[in-house]
């Protein structure tokens, strides 16, 4: 559970995005603690994907200003938000189905060999590739030993979200964002998801969870950020409100603190 | 419901309950399949295994029919001797159609390295191994043509290539004057270029440096996609581009490096090409953009691109190479060799259409 006292690990503070005459994002403020789930729902065009992406590097800000640790952080591609350990999953499965599962979770960071194989030739280190992903798949519990040459396209849609994750929390140092993981899972696939983002929350690592789906939300989140009209309108834990209550806030129809709005 | 997916279904929910106890392993991945699921995920993780099959049932089959004048070393190194320059225009050809691409320019950009070549050393007079390097760069240029057509202007790459295609022959005409360099010409100005059509004999059978050029080529690419980012970043390009650029591949990039690659091994092509017909002819090599397509296809690369090995392009070449050879031998007509080519295309592609269904 989240701590109020230590210094959050991303923060933004009144983050502005405007389009036009169209304001996505108001405003808004953000904050992720060490080692937890931040749930972050809000109904469709409240801009929490606008928020999300100002977050992942994949949007600039046009005002405010964000943190890391409590260090000053500008993002101003996808590149750097990663390189400052900030890894995010995207809803629509972004794996390679023709490669296998090590291919997949060090696509685009492959790791070379050492010396001359490496530098004049290019040559993979394939063998320590492997290792380390079998590794970490072992230690999320995604797999058993003689799979991690498996082609992906041979995995469920649910093992491929695990695939995802895993690189995310494989490279990810200090955020792993998942947007939507579980939009496009079944009941059990769902299931296996959200028990590997506790299984990487209990790692350590800090995850932020876009999702729609209220009953998930309230399972894993230790927080909920719920975002309306531009901003942030409250924060909630699944303890302190009900399911409905989220609803309520997030649509305009309660206030966090419990009263109905004053028109 | 068959009894089979019954049976799947079961292994499935009893696999859950003991997946959801059990909290080490939220995800497994274990299934069990029938003997066709098995070979089809087989064929989909050896790509090679199938156009292989084809190879030997093919060699064991003609060794039977037309006997030992087709198991003879110099016949077999006649065959390997047929299939040098689609090999190596198919090693660019994979390369294209390894990014979900087509390239109908290959032999196009083959004929016209090979005019530039025999006319800057014979008309010329330029040193051979220049003029061999300006090649070169012409079919490196033919190439980075293409690529910029397919990463700027966004255009397909079968009809940048189809336009690429009259637009090079056209060249080639023009500068060739429609003349060929004869084959004297070449011997006393630049047997460089010739280079390629020397053999070495051993057993009764003929090896051309041009075929031991092509076999090299072959590892290098191999080694190439198999063993470096570039090669892991060109299946990913091809395979899904979008999933590619959000693991933070420049998809352009490795797209135009492939052309580019490509335009260099068609030059390489067209010094073969001259070893091989032992003159330089604006006429030679012009549907070599079509038999390398056939190469690869029966070497299992899908033309959806992310699946293939560059081996299957080998193999795929012999068997084209090896019907043609054993069809002779036997006697049959020259039409039935082309039926038999057809047939082997729709199968080829059939069969990846099986294998890509499996993986739905």
């Amino acid at each position: 559970m989240a701590n109020t006292e230590t210094t959050p690990v991303l923060q933004a503070k009144n983050l502005v995005k405007r389009y036009g005459s169209v304001t996505a994002i108001d405003h808004a403020n953000f904050e992720l603690y060490p080692g937890e789930v931040l749930a972050v729902i809000g109904d469709n065009g409240a801009g929490k994907s606008s928020l999300i992406k100002a977050l992942s590097g994949a949007l600039v800000p046009d005002d405010g200003e964000m943190y890391m640790d409590g260090e000053p952080v500008h993002f101003s591609t996808p590149m750097q938000a990663r390189e400052m350990g900030i890894e995010t999953v995207y809803q629509n499965l972004a794996v390679s189905p023709a490669l296998n599962i090590a291919d997949n979770l060090f696509l685009g960071r492959e790791i070379r060999k050492p010396g001359i194989l490496g530098s004049v030739f290019r040559m993979l280190d394939k063998r320590k590739m492997e290792e380390m992903a079998e590794n970490k798949m072992k230690e999320l519990g995604l797999l058993t030993i003689q799979n991690i040459m498996q082609l992906v396209e041979s995995l469920s849609g649910g093992q491929r979200q695990g695939v995802a994750v895993a690189r995310s929390a494989l490279f990810g140092s200090k955020v792993v964002i998942l947007d939507e993981p579980t939009a496009a899972l079944g009941v059990k696939e769902s299931r296996r998801v959200l028990n590997l983002i506790k299984e990487v929350r209990d790692r350590g690592l800090p995850i932020i969870l876009i999702s729609h789906n209220m009953p998930h939300v309230f399972e894993v989140a230790d927080r909920i950020h719920i975002h309306r009209l531009g901003k942030r309108a409250a924060v909630i834990t699944p303890k302190s409100h009900s399911m409905s209550e989220a609803v309520a806030i997030m649509t305009g129809a309660m206030e966090a603190d419990g009263s109905t709005p004053v028109e | 419901m068959t009894s089979d997916d019954q049976k799947a279904s079961v292994a499935i929910s009893d696999h859950d309950k003991v997946a959801d106890q059990s909290s080490g392993y939220t995800l497994s991945f274990k299934h069990e399949y029938s003997l066709s699921e098995r070979f089809q995920r087989f064929l989909q993780a050896y790509p090679v295994a199938a156009p292989s099959i084809v190879l030997i049932v093919a060699v064991i089959c003609f060794s039977v029919v037309v006997g030992d004048r087709f198991l003879h070393p110099f016949n077999l190194s006649l065959v390997l001797q047929q299939v040098t320059i689609i090999g190596i225009i198919g090693v660019a050809q994979t390369l294209i159609i390894l990014t979900a691409g087509i390239d109908l320019s290959v032999g196009a950009i083959m004929v016209l390295s090979s005019v530039v070549m025999g006319r800057m050393a014979i008309d010329f007079g330029i040193e051979p191994s220049l003029a061999l390097l300006i090649g070169l760069c012409v079919g490196a240029l033919s190439g980075l043509m293409n690529g910029l057509m397919v990463t700027r202007l966004k255009i397909p790459p079968f009809i940048a290539t189809l336009g690429s295609l009259s637009v090079f022959l056209s060249l080639n005409l023009w500068y060739s004057k429609s003349e060929s360099i004869r084959s004297q010409d070449l011997d006393a100005g630049a047997p460089l270029l010739k280079w390629m059509g020397e053999s070495i004999s051993f057993f009764g059978a003929n090896i051309t440096y041009g075929s031991i050029l092509m076999l090299l080529l072959f590892v290098v690419v191999w080694y190439a996609l198999n063993w470096t980012s570039w090669g892991k970043h060109v299946y990913a390009t091809g395979d899904d581009p979008d999933a590619a650029r959000l693991a933070g591949i420049q998809t352009d990039k490795i797209l135009l490096s492939v052309y580019i690659v490509a335009g260099v091994i068609c030059a390489i092509g067209a010094w073969a090409l001259i070893g091989r017909i032992g003159s330089v002819s604006p006429q030679a090599g012009t549907t070599a953009n079509l038999d390398s397509i056939t190469a690869v296809v029966i070497g299992g690369c899908s033309l959806f691109g992310g699946r293939g090995s560059i081996f299957g392009t080998l193999v795929g070449a012999l068997v084209v190479g090896v019907f043609r050879n054993g069809l002779a031998l036997a006697g049959v007509d020259v039409l039935w060799q082309e039926f038999t080519v057809g047939f082997l295309i729709i199968a080829a592609v059939s069969c990846d259409q099986w294998i890509r269904r499996g993986s739905a």
